[in-house]
This record gives structure tokens, C-alpha cells and sequence, in this order.
């Protein structure tokens, strides 16, 4: 059955839109090509998830937001993510648009762009220009048009040639006004032998439905290092749908580290691309489902180059009526010789009503490579937990140990203490009610 | 007050089947009893029927130790109340450390608020891995995950001695040791008697009692203590086989199940 887009906006509405914030004329025709594209296309084909019964059409409209004149001005909601932020590169997305951006001096001398995607499309027209949508495409389904048509505020990351840098750099994005469309694009681009961590945090403060489009694009450079971490917290009123691509050159390397902690029904697809010899992905989610989410994570890593490893990891824990739905698709091409994919999957569900379900996909292409997969779903091992009860430590404490246990072989690898820490009190969060 | 522990007419099943079938047993404080008998004759059963595992059914009788019946409490409750069993056959569980797994273990007997400090803790689990001959490294390895089957032993052996029980149930505790550690732990084991403290120790072998010196025998077969005696009916035992306790009682199969 095809169903008809429901556009959020007219065609008129967008120009008008564009021209007044003063965008030029090569993105006013982006955004009007993809909402064209939205009317057409239809939703993404997720595995066994009916994503057309979500509530994707909430988008709100575009409305500006204001720029805070100092730090301490941040909404409440997010003032236990940016404490301690005075000193560093951060950028602050509240609903359509960026009210806060800071870049570290010493960064800003040796050439590093850090600013919001709205203003970058004015100041590096050319630069964005030339990797904006191409790595998620706005022809995939309407929702990655829609995206390309009504996308605001978004982080743009550049590094020059050969810069390494140490401290993260990091955004907070934050929806508290249902009304307002939240529609944040997150563009990095790491160039020649540079090196970058960037962390970023979704939050939501509100109680009316709404809808988080989200979209990520990396490109690394040839032997450049992006290390990206995000956390999603999105509250039970938020939809949350995220593409996020990286592409990566001769010898680059891609780390994701992705925490899945929102509260409301969620699909994101995290996928490198490994055009480049030598290039590797690495990829680590957690996730938590609680209440009756309804969950669809997707990793996906695609081999071009030769001699191109990849790694996925997924472990996400199941409670109440939560259902999720896991992908790890591992895709050599003809001629990524000696490539070697590797994935796992790993669900461990809490309550007889939570649902899991682990699709490991290999599709490959050319002989020579090796890969592998491994898949599981299953529940708190009661031999185990009366092991841990037989030396006194009651089943509740047991069957924590044991949940956090199954949790900390990937937790324990994220090399950002804070983060690190963060990601442990948010699971805690979601698995202490 | 020493550890008195009354075992009376104890029947459990399994699955719907009868594996015990009424196990007398009294032990005092100070004692060291050992359970000898075939393969298949529930000695296990009996470790873990006292533990409380879920997949035995106890249907009849009473394990009193101090005046309490541990058999109408949770398995932690137990554990608590001092009862200790080291297993035959250990579980693995990844991701959960032996340095938190064993503070955990540790502080469930203490008060909220009481906790013992991370120092105290990691300073006497140190000394304990010391006289066990346990590299450090162990602390901080996952529980018996990838654990060759004599370093489980030890971490067995290492959990009994911070924990501190009355009565300890050790099943096997000898199989895969080799004699190296067989003298390590029986001195773990050894270090550990006391008028306080009573332990039933479950083996195949004569050797483990060379090192850990029986007060009590006890052989079991079909699901029943057989035979009781001294020292000494290890030692026949050792030399004989079970033969002749078999011909004495007019037992032809010792296994559960069949009926005498
Ligand atoms: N799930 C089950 N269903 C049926 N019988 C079982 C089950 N589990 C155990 N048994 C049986 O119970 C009997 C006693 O087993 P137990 O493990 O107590 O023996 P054991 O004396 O400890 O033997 P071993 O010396 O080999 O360790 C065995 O015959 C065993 O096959
Ligand atoms: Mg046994």
C-alpha cells in the first residue's frame, strides 16, 4: 500500500523560509528538491517494525530561537550536561535552531570550524556545499527527504589537514516546545591525517508529541581518526528517527559509540562506509527499552577498500513491554579484499512481555575476507542468579549484577570516562524505576 | 555458639523424579565430615538441595543449623544464616568482576551504611589470594569467566574464606586441582577449621582426606547414607572399591532410581 506523504510544510512556505534566513540559493533548491522527493518516496522499510503506525508526522513548524547571552542562561533541563563548559567547544540546539556556540580558541587559531550548520552555510558555502547530503541521501524515503528539506540549527565540524585534537568537542540538542520543528543536521568533516572526538547529547523537555529527524554525515578524511559518540535521552513524547553515515578514506578510522536511552519509540541506522583502503569502522550501542517502546537499531558497515576491518556491537537490555528489533548488516563489495566484518548482537529481555530480536545479515561479495556474526536473545540466566543469591547477595542485587554485567564488556571499552559514567548513571535511570 | 547443623529425613526430586530420599546427618562445630559414594548417587544433589537451587524440589524433612531450619529460606537467606557450599561446577558470569561480585557478597551481611571500605576490602581479598597462591589479576578478571577448571576451585575456596560461613559444603572441590593445588587449598581449607565451623566435604578420593582429615565417613548410594564410619572406611574405600559395601547391604545398582 503506498501512503501519501503529509507534508509539514508547502514548497511556498520553504522558499520563503529560506530567503528570509537569508540562506543561499544552491540550499533553498536542495530543500525544495527533497520536499518534492518527500511527496513521492515513501517511509523506510525497517525489519518487522511498522514504523508507518509511529508517530512520524509531528513535526512543527519552523520557529527562530533565541541565542542566550551567556552559559548560564541554559534551559534547567540541560544544565547538568553543559556544567563545567565555560572553557570548551560547545554547541547548544534548543527546537529549530542553535542558541549557543562556543569554539575553543586554540582551535579556532589552527583553522578548526565549529558553528552551527545555518551559519556555516553562510560563511563556508563552498565546504558544506560539497559533502551536504551525501553521505545520508535525501532519495533514500521521505524521511531523509524530508530531513534534506526541513533540516535547522545542526553542528558543522570542521578540521583542517593534520590537526589532532584532544578534548571533545560537544553539542547538546534539545527539544522543549512540541510546536517547534526539531530537525537537527550534524555535518563532520575530518580532513588529511586529522583527529577528532566529538560528543553530543539529545534531550527533550516536554509533554506534547513531537518528532526528532535527525540526520549525521562523517567524513574522514585519508588517515584521519573521527571518534563519534551520542547519546539519546529523548523523552516518552518524542519520536526519535536517525541516520547517521560516515565515510572513510584510504587508512581513516570511524569509532561510534552510541547510547540508545530514550524513552520513546526510536529507529536509528548507524552505518560506515569504508570506501578507502586501510579503512576501518568501529561501532559500540547500548541501548535500554523500557514501557512500551518500540525500538529499531540498525549497524550497517560497507566494505569498498581493501584491507578494511569492521567491527559492530550491539547489546541493548529489555524490560516492561519493550520490543526491539536489531540489525547488523555487514556488506562486502566486489574487491574489498581481505576485509574482515565482524558483528554481534546481543538482547537481553527483563520481563516475559519485552521482545527482541536479532537479525545478523552478512552479504558478501568477494572471496577473499573473513567475517563473522553472532547473535543472541535471551533472559537473566537463573543458574547464574543462584550463584551470586547461594553467597548471600539477595536476587534483586543479583540480578543487577547480572544485567549490568551484560552491559559492561562494551561500556567498560568506551575510552571517555565522562561519558563512560554518564552512559552507567542513564542506564541505571532506565533500569532503576 | 558452635555451629550445630541437623539434617533429618531430607527427600528432594528433581524434575519430578526422587533423587533423595531421606538423608540423616548431624554435624557439630569443629567436624570435618566427608560424603563418598559413586557416580550418580546424589551427593551433588544433597550439596544443592541445602543450598536451595531452584531445580530441586524439597519434599520432606528439615536441615536445622542453630536452631533454624534453612530449608524454609531463600537461597541468599542461606547464605546469610552461614551456610557455604562450594560448587561442583561454578558459573561463569561475564561481566560482573570478582572484586564486585565478592564485595557485594560481603557487604549483603552488613548493615546499609556500613559497608566495608573499598581498601579493607581489596586489602584482605589480596592477602586471601596471596595464601591461595591467586595472581592479583583475578580480582579484577570476570567471575570464573574463561577460568581453567582448578583456578575456579580456588576462587571457590578464596569466596569461603571471605565470607566466613559456619557450615561449608565442598563438592569436588579437588577434581581438576592438580597436586600442587590440592596442598593449597586443603590448606586454605585447613587454615579455616574451627570449633565455630563445620565442613562436609564431598570427594571421590581418599587424597583430598590425606590433606583435610575426616572426623566422620559417610557413603552414599540410591539417594541414602549408606554407611557411616570413621577415617579408616575412606581408607578401605580408597583400597576396595565400593564392591563390598555394595555385597554387605545387598545393593546391586547404586545409582538413584533403582531401589535396593
Ligand atoms: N534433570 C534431571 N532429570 C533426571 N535426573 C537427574 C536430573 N539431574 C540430575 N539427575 C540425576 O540425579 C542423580 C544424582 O545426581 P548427582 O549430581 O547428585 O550425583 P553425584 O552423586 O553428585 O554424582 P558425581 O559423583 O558424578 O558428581 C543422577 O542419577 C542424575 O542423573
Ligand atoms: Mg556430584
Amino acid at each position: 500500500m503506498t501512503t501519501q506523504t503529509i507534508l509539514p510544510v508547502d514548497a511556498q512556505r520553504l522558499s520563503e523560509l529560506s530567503q528570509s534566513s537569508g540562506e543561499p540559493g544552491w540550499l533553498k533548491d536542495s530543500r525544495l528538491q527533497a520536499l518534492e522527493l518527500a511527496a513521492e518516496l515513501e517511509l523506510p522499510k525497517l525489519e518487522k517494525t511498522r514504523i508507518d503506525r509511529w508517530n512520524v508526522n509531528n513535526y512543527g513548524g519552523y520557529k527562530a530561537s533565541k541565542p542566550l547571552a551567556q552559559l548560564s542562561e541554559a534551559p534547567a533541563s540541560i544544565t547538568a550536561l553543559i556544567k563545567d563548559q565555560e572553557e570548551g567547544s560547545l554547541i547548544i540546539q534548543q527546537n529549530s535552531g542553535v542558541i549557543y556556540t562556543r569554539l575553543a580558541p586554540e582551535l579556532a587559531a589552527q583553522g578548526v570550524i565549529f558553528t552551527d550548520l545555518q551559519t556555516a552555510v553562510k560563511e563556508h558555502g563552498e565546504l558544506v556545499q560539497r559533502y551536504l547530503h551525501k553521505a545520508v541521501l535525501p532519495n533514500e524515503h521521505s524521511i531523509a527527504a524530508l530531513h534534506a528539506a526541513l533540516w535547522n540549527g545542526g553542528v558543522f565540524l570542521y578540521v583542517p589537514k593534520n590537526v589532532v585534537i584532544e578534548t571533545p568537542l560537544q553539542a547538546v540538542l534539545l527539544t522543549d516546545d512540541a510546536e517547534a520543528a526539531f530537525v537537527p543536521h550534524i555535518l563532520v568533516v575530518a580532513d588529511t591525517n586529522s583527529s577528532v572526538t566529538y560528543v553530543d547529547n539529545y534531550v527533550s523537555d516536554k509533554a506534547e508529541a513531537g518528532l526528532h529527524n535527525g540526520a549525521v554525515e562523517v567524513f574522514v578524511g585519508a588517515g584521519a581518526k573521527v571518534r563519534y559518540a551520542t547519546v539519546h535521552q529523548l523523552g516518552v513524547d518524542t519520536t526519535d528517527v536517525t541516520y547517521r553515515r560516515a565515510v572513510v578514506e584510504n587508512d581513516g578510522t570511524i569509532e561510534w559509540i552510541v547510547g540508545e536511552m530514550n524513552y520513546g519509540d526510536t529507529a536509528s541506522d548507524t552505518k560506515s562506509v569504508l570506501k578507502g583502503n586501510g579503512s576501518s569502522s568501529d561501532a559500540k550501542v547500548i541501548a535500554v527499552g523500557s514501557g512500551s517502546q518500540k525500538l529499531n537499531y540498525t549497524t550497517q558497515a560497507q566494505h569498498f577498500g581493501k584491507n578494511t576491518p569492521s567491527d559492530m556491537i550491539t547489546r541493548a537490555v529489555m524490560r516492561d513491554a519493550a520490543s526491539s528489533i536489531i540489525n547488523g548488516i555487514t556488506k562486502i563489495e566486489k574487491g574489498a579484499t581481505r576485509a574482515d566484518g565482524q558483528q554481534t548482537e546481543k538482547v537481553l529481555m527483563l520481563s516475559p512481555k519485552a521482545r527482541g530480536d536479532a537479525n545478523p545479515i552478512l552479504l558478501i561479495d568477494e572471496d577473499d575476507v573473513t567475517a563473522g556474526h553472532a547473535a543472541s536473545v535471551g533472559q537473566v540466566n537463573y543458574e547464574q542468579v543462584y550463584y551470586l543469591m547461594s553467597r548471600g547477595i539477595s536476587r534483586h542485587d543479583a540480578e543487577t549484577l547480572i544485567i549490568y554485567g551484560f552491559l559492561a564488556p562494551v561500556v567498560s571499552q568506551i575510552p571517555l570516562e565522562g561519558l563512560r559514567n554518564q552512559l552507567q548513571s542513564l542506564v541505571e535511570r532506565k533500569l532503576g524505576q | 555458639m558452635a555451629a550445630d547443623f541437623v539434617i533429618e529425613g531430607l527427600k528432594a526430586t528433581i524434575e519430578g523424579k526422587e533423587i533423595l530420599k531421606g538423608i540423616n546427618l548431624q554435624m557439630k562445630g569443629g567436624e570435618i565430615h566427608a560424603i563418598m559414594g559413586p557416580n550418580g548417587t546424589g551427593k551433588s544433589t544433597l550439596a544443592s538441595a541445602l543450598m536451595g537451587h531452584p531445580k530441586y524440589e524439597v519434599t520432606a524433612g528439615t536441615a536445622v543449623l542453630e536452631g533454624e531450619d534453612l530449608l524454609e529460606m531463600a537461597v541468599d537467606e542461606r547464605a546469610r544464616a552461614g551456610l557455604f557450599l562450594a560448587m561442583q561446577y561454578p558459573s561463569e558470569i561475564s561481566g560482573v568482576t570478582n572484586s564486585d561480585f565478592l564485595r557485594s557478597a560481603i557487604n549483603s551481611r552488613r548493615e546499609e551504611g556500613s559497608e566495608i571500605s573499598l581498601i579493607r576490602f581489596i586489602r584482605q581479598m589480596e592477602a586471601k589470594m596471596k595464601e591461595l597462591e591467586m595472581n592479583p589479576e583475578f580480582l579484577h578478571r570476570y567471575l570464573n569467566e574463561g577460568f581453567s577448571g582448578g583456578e575456579k576451585k580456588r576462587n571457590e575456596i578464596l569466596q569461603m574464606m571471605m565470607l566466613d560461613p559456619k557450615i561449608v559444603i565442598l563438592d569436588e572441590i579437588d577434581s581438576g586441582l592438580d597436586i600442587d593445588a590440592l596442598k593449597i587449598v586443603a590448606e586454605g581449607v585447613n587454615s579455616m577449621r574451627s570449633p565455630e565451623r563445620g565442613f562436609l566435604v564431598i570427594t571421590h578420593y581418599q587424597r583430598l582426606l590425606n590433606y583435610i582429615k575426616p572426623d566422620f565417613v559417610h557413603v552414599m548410594m540410591q539417594g541414602r547414607i549408606v554407611k557411616s564410619g570413621g577415617p579408616e572406611l575412606a581408607e578401605r574405600l580408597e583400597a576396595e572399591g565400593y564392591e563390598w559395601v555394595k555385597e554387605e547391604l545387598g545393593i546391586e545398582d547404586e545409582t538413584v532410581g533403582q531401589e535396593a
